[in-house]
């Protein structure tokens, strides 16, 4: 953790609200969440969610989670389905930085914490990071048990078979399990999560990653986190083995064979463009010299210049 | 000779709590034994209680006192204090039954409702239904109706399956009730020969005939019920 | 017989409040044995049967149920996660209502493998190939293995809650009405397969009723309740064809006959 507003001596940001726009007492009270969340992987420890300046479903979990780490010594990049310019990115970016005047950066390996909404960064996080997922609905048995008290027992006792017989519908339905995003997954071989609706093309970068993962849903009230080097499994049949999506294409711009690519739809005739869904991990590859099959294309060009999505 | 039943001071008596509790004694201090190879004629006026005695000795009715002995299973079982799955058992394995109305489970063709006490003794379904096919067409009940359920039989019909159930295993004591009412002449033999037949196999054999001809050709010797006053 | 008691009830009584809902009942079930426990509304047959099923802790008495590693232990001194392991291993329910018990918006095959899967199923094929012989077994068509209950009439979905019950093989099933608010010839065929499987199965069952046919068909043993007591208990066909007590002999008077 970084200086606290009171030994530093200066209270950066907006003087009309506190560091970090959340009161002391609120970011202690988050504080303590995460810690006993990450002294029990998966859990979901109930927390007292704050008002905050934008509606919940906009991100409020992560940015209270956020508002709780976050010091003046920090680096933060915030991204939004991979791409540090879309909207909600822009405008939560915006707002760390007039309530803490904290540096602000699109580059993953610059940022000490990264906020996310739907994806994990291509590149490798390292241990002096903190990744910070948006939940919307954390509790992965929702769809399958409306009762609350029976989840909170079913979590108790370990009783996750339920879970399988969502899975099983999907197979029975589709021959294969269809969930393509927020796909459930064990943490520490003990409790099951929802990783957030990121594409289960993201599941296998949760196990075992270096930089601690904090999950903060702010309608639902809950936190949970996953401890650096925690070990993170996505459910499966032994005859229906989880998989990862795969596209047939690479990236139109930097030829990336191997990361989550966007469809991009160019004219009304329907062209087509895929590029990576990380905008930082496609820049420096480009930067790096990697060029896709459409990168030197006049309407590419021009998109670029409007940064692509 | 092996004592198969043994009636020791049985007593019953009928109250009727809807009636008024009326009560109707059938018999009291009743003693009695059967040994193997014997048949046993139950002998009385209409209302003397031989059907209540029969019934008593397969565990559908309750004595109010004494002690109704049954060999089963090389052991003397106490019918009137006996557990419910002893009587179960003994009547699978010891205790055959004829009946004079059929109560039929419904929907089963009848040479499966003869076939089932060999079945449930772990004979073969296949093998049951052959001898059960024979035994009934002993009894005069032809091929066609075999897969039939006995529903709509006749009562003489209904009643041959009630013999044919009760004789298919091979039982150590067999209670008959009216096995020949509603019978033929010529069904009515067949009967005789199959309660002969089980006699010479060494099986206690307790009955009530109405008909005066049956009773002498199978009972060796007879038991004679009083009817009992009723209570005033 | 040297096998004990699968089930031991000492003084089992509930009260709500004030008023004894049942009172004073006590039995020992064997292997194999079926119990029908019969009486009218308000009999309390329902409260005991929730408290013989571990649903309800009962305010007196026990139930002693016979563990496979502990033998005969107190169902209600067990913790919460071994009463429900044993709720849905070693023993079933089957509620008068099959809604009550199926997930309606979970396909057939999905809500009769449900219960493999929470004890630990993780195979497919295996799962589905399970689900199907269940079905078979109670007479459903097997297409229909992908189909919503919802989709289904009501004998039907019956049939589908005993499925999707028995298909861990339970030692002990209790039952709640099981016919009930079905047409008669669904009954009819209903309590034919009911028949069928319990001797099949080897099962011990419990069964509440009010309906004298269903337990002449399927019980061995009878208890009458009135009033929260049990009033008279023997072999089935000896309790209907001499009843003893009062209120049993009411009852059997007052069955129509067709």
């Amino acid at each position: 953790m970084n200086d606290t507003v009171e030994s530093s001596g200066k209270r950066p940001g907006d003087p009309a609200y506190n560091f970090g726009y959340l009161d002391e007492q609120t970011k202690r009270m988050i504080r303590r969440g995460l810690l006993k969340a990450v002294a029990i992987p998966g859990y979901q420890v109930p927390f007292g969610s704050r008002e905050m300046p934008l509606p919940c479903g906009w991100g409020t979990g992560g940015i209270q989670v956020t508002a709780a780490i976050i010091g003046p010594q920090d680096r933060l990049k915030v991204i939004d389905q991979g791409a540090d310019d879309t909207t909600n990115a822009v405008s939560i970016r915006r707002f760390f930085a007039r309530v803490t005047e904290v540096e602000t950066t699109e580059e993953t390996s610059a940022a000490t914490i990264i906020q996310t909404r739907h994806r994990i960064p291509e590149a490798d996080l390292r241990d002096d990071q903190v990744i910070v997922y948006q939940v919307p609905v954390p509790e992965p048995l929702r769809q399958l048990e409306p009762r609350e008290a029976e989840c909170r027992k079913i979590h108790a006792w370990s009783e996750y078979g339920i879970m399988h017989v969502g899975l099983y519908e999907d197979v029975a339905r589709w021959g294969e399990i269809a969930r393509t995003y927020d796909y459930p997954v064990m943490v520490n071989t003990r409790y099951l999560a929802a990783p957030s609706p990121i594409p289960k093309f993201d599941n296998p970068k949760m196990t075992g990653m270096a930089a601690l993962q904090l999950f903060g849903a702010g309608r639902e009230k809950r936190l949970y986190a996953i401890p650096p080097y925690t070990e993170v499994t996505s459910l499966d049949f032994e005859d229906h083995p989880f998989t990862v999506q795969r596209w047939g294409e690479s990236c139109g711009l930097c030829g990336a064979g191997d990361s989550f690519l966007d469809e991009v739809i160019l004219d009304d005739q329907g062209e087509r463009l895929f590029v990576c869904s990380d905008s930082d991990h496609c820049r420096k590859r480009r930067e790096e010299g990697h060029r896709g099959a459409l990168a030197g294309h006049e309407e590419i060009r021009a998109l670029e210049q409007a940064d692509p999505a | 000779m092996t004592q198969m039943i043994r009636l020791e001071d049985l007593a019953k008596t009928f109250v009727l709590h809807l009636q008024g509790r009326t009560e109707l004694p059938v018999f009291e201090n009743l003693d009695l034994t059967v040994e193997q190879g014997e048949c046993l004629a139950l002998t009385g006026p209409s209302g003397a209680g031989k059907s209540t005695l029969l019934r008593s000795l397969c565990g559908n009715y309750l004595p109010d006192r004494g002690r109704a002995l049954i060999r089963h299973d090389g052991e003397m079982l106490d019918l009137v204090a006996a557990p419910p799955r002893a009587i179960l058992t003994a009547r699978r394995l010891t205790l055959g039954y004829v009946s004079q109305f059929l109560r039929v489970i419904p929907r089963i063709p009848t040479v499966d409702i003869v076939a089932e006490p060999a079945v449930t003794l772990g004979m073969e379904r296949d093998a049951a239904r052959t001898k059960a096919a024979a035994l009934l067409s002993r009894l005069n009940i032809g091929a066609e109706l075999h897969a039939l359920a006995p529903a709509t039989f006749s009562g003489g019909e209904q009643q041959r399956v009630n013999v044919a159930r009760g004789f298919i295993v091979n039982y150590p004591i067999l209670l008959l009730d009216e096995p020949t009412a509603s019978l033929d002449a010529a069904n009515r033999d067949v009967v005789v020969d199959l309660i002969l037949e089980a006699r010479e196999r060494g099986a206690a054999i307790v009955g009530i005939f109405h008909d005066e001809a049956v009773r002498k050709r199978v009972a060796d010797r007879t038991f004679d019920l009083l009817p009992q006053q009723a209570a005033a | 017989m040297t096998e004990g008691p699968l089930l031991r009830v000492d003084g089992l009584g509930h009260r709500f409040g004030r008023v004894v809902a049942c009172d004073d009942i006590a039995f020992e079930l064997f292997p194999g044995e079926v119990l029908g426990v019969v009486g009218e509304s308000g009999s309390g047959k329902t409260t005991l049967l929730n408290c013989l099923a571990g649903r309800l802790q009962p305010t007196t008495g026990q139930v002693l149920y016979d563990m496979r590693a502990t033998g005969l232990s107190d169902v209600y001194g067990l913790s919460e996660p071994e009463r429900r392991l044993l709720m849905r291993t070693d023993w079933g329910f089957v509620t008068q209502n099959p809604r009550d018990a199926l997930r309606m918006d979970i396909s057939a095959g999905g809500n009769v493998g449900e219960r493999l899967m929470v004890n630990g199923a993780r195979n497919y094929g295996a799962i589905r190939n399970g689900a199907t012989d269940w079905l078979e077994r109670v007479e459903l068509d097997t297409s229909r293995i992908d189909d919503r209950p919802a989709t289904f009439s009501g004998g039907m979905q019956q049939r589908l809650q005993i499925a999707k019950t028995l298909v861990v093989q339970p030692r002990l099933v209790f039952m709640d009405e099981p016919t009930g608010g079905l047409d008669v010839s669904v009954q009819a065929r209903l309590l034919d397969l009911l028949r069928g499987l319990v001797g099949d199965l080897g099962l011990s069952a419990i069964i509440v009723t009010h309906d004298l046919a269903v337990v002449r068909l399927l019980a061995d043993r009878l208890m009458v309740m009135r009033h929260g007591q049990a009033v008279e208990q023997g072999l089935t066909d000896q309790v209907l064809d001499d009843p003893h007590h009062a209120y049993t002999q009411l009852l059997v008077s007052s069955v129509l006959q067709p």
